[in-house]
């Protein structure tokens, strides 16, 4: 079955490195998108008609380009368009946070957008002032509903990162096609093996932060 | 930019697009068929088949596509089972798309009210009807939103395709900026045509949920 390539020398160690260069990218892009997320998203819900109109262009961007196409247009287009040489990791990173912010700042807007004008009336009516509205009633609400899909975002950014493989980064997928090379002769089967071995080991680093986001999300339903 | 280069690519692109549109939307059609299927077997918790179908949601909805595609592609030959590059491409897409689908359909057919059950077996209709009638349609109005935004979604991810030597656009502009290196050019067309697939749907997908809400209340 080409299961006996990963007990062969370090392989599965190498595998499992691979997978941890993908899961860097996504952890820095995933901290940048909800920092600059959160702002943008802030700052859409003031409908400053500069900002929605900036906004929009950017989300319907972000919504109908692949990630695969910004990837190239960034990590090909800059050499050749500003003379700069970017690293492939750098490249990848500004490609998801630019992505995973928006997605951020739509999620954020959303939320601020939920919360009923009587739950702002009410904490009036009881005498709070601005602050005290929205540090005890608005913001706690608003988290309740940021959280689960925030952890949401993680997983999708972690599945996102198997592209880098597209722009040359050593992750696991190209490390497991490296060992199904070294081992064509020895075990022509390995093919199958290691892409097993990779799908599950996705599927573990993705599965866990799915049920918690959905454990969270029916905790706090209401 | 040089329009000459430009003009001389167009064509290339655009036997590209045709292939990315017929395999990205056999592999929608595949994904909403699996996703139907699946979200009744679900929601109605038809024994052992309910159970497949966990695992197949959980699976295919915690991978990438690109390792969807490398299994399939690479992996399943050494077990005696050969797909072609554009088979192997619409049926990983299909099987994704299956997956997110199937949540979407579920939370629809979750979505439809008690009430109308009940209302509808006091009024005397039978569990066909109740089902064809009643539940079915409101379900499958509540799912659109959600349908919508896999569409888009799906479309998005067949830039993977290239990775499996699909002759896609990516593929093609990969091609293109290896060959003559006019890397400007080349991502130009890239951007340009992946706008004429999406930007319709997009705006279609829009009106459609602004009608529906109507519709809806």
């Amino acid at each position: 079955m080409g299961l006996e390539v990963l007990l062969k020398g370090n392989n599965f160690i190498r595998l499992l490195l691979g997978l941890s260069v993908a899961l860097k990218i996504s952890l820095v892009s995933v901290v940048i998108s909800i920092v600059l997320g959160v702002v943008l998203g802030i700052l859409m819900a003031l409908k400053n008609p500069v900002i929605t109109v900036v906004s929009r262009v950017y989300l319907e961007i972000v919504r109908i380009m692949p990630q695969m196409v910004l990837l190239f247009i960034v990590y090909f287009g800059s050499t050749k368009a500003l003379l700069i040489n970017l690293s492939a990791e750098a490249a990848s990173i500004i490609v998801f946070s630019f992505w995973g912010t928006a997605e951020m700042a739509d999620l954020v807007r959303g939320a601020l957008g939920s919360i009923p004008v009587i739950q702002y009336e009410s904490s009036m009516s009881l005498g709070l002032d601005k602050f005290q509205t929205y540090r005890y009633v608005i913001v706690p609400q608003i988290i309740r509903r940021m959280i689960p899909l925030s952890i949401n975002l993680i997983t999708r950014m972690i599945k996102t990162t198997s592209l880098v493989m597209m722009i040359g980064i050593v992750e696991v997928l190209k490390v497991g096609q490296q060992i199904i090379e070294a081992n064509r002769k020895s075990s022509p089967n390995a093919a199958f093996g290691i892409f097993l071995v990779i799908f599950l080991m996705y599927f573990l680093a993705c599965w866990p932060i799915s049920m918690l986001s959905r454990y969270l999300e029916k905790k706090w339903e209401n | 930019m040089d329009f000459e280069v430009i003009s001389s690519y167009i064509p290339k692109y655009i036997e590209a697009f045709w292939l990315t549109i017929r395999i990205g939307w056999i592999g929608i059609a595949l994904s909403i068929v699996i996703g139907i299927f699946t979200a009744f077997v679900l929601h109605f918790k038809v024994p052992v088949l309910s159970a497949v179908s966990k695992v197949y949601v959980e699976l295919f909805r915690n991978t990438p596509l690109l390792v969807q595609l490398f299994f399939i592609y690479f992996a399943l030959p050494k077990i005696g089972i050969s797909v072609k590059a554009d088979t192997c491409g619409a049926v990983g897409l299909g099987l994704l798309g299956g997956s997110y689908m199937s949540e979407v359909f579920r939370s629809g057919l979750d979505g439809v009210a008690a009430s109308q059950t009940e209302s509808a077996l006091a009024l005397g209709l039978s569990k066909r009807q109740l089902f064809f009638y009643v539940i079915f349609p409101q379900a499958l109005s509540l799912s659109v939103p959600g349908v919508v935004a896999n569409v888009i979604f799906l479309l998005k991810e067949t830039s993977v395709f290239s990775a499996i030597s699909l002759m896609d656009l990516m593929f093609t502009a990969k091609d293109l900026i290896g060959l003559y290196y006019n890397t400007t050019e080349a991502l130009f067309l890239l951007v340009v045509f992946y706008i004429i697939m999406l930007l319709p749907v997009s705006v279609l997908g829009s009106i459609i949920e602004k009608k529906l809400v109507v519709f809806g209340h």
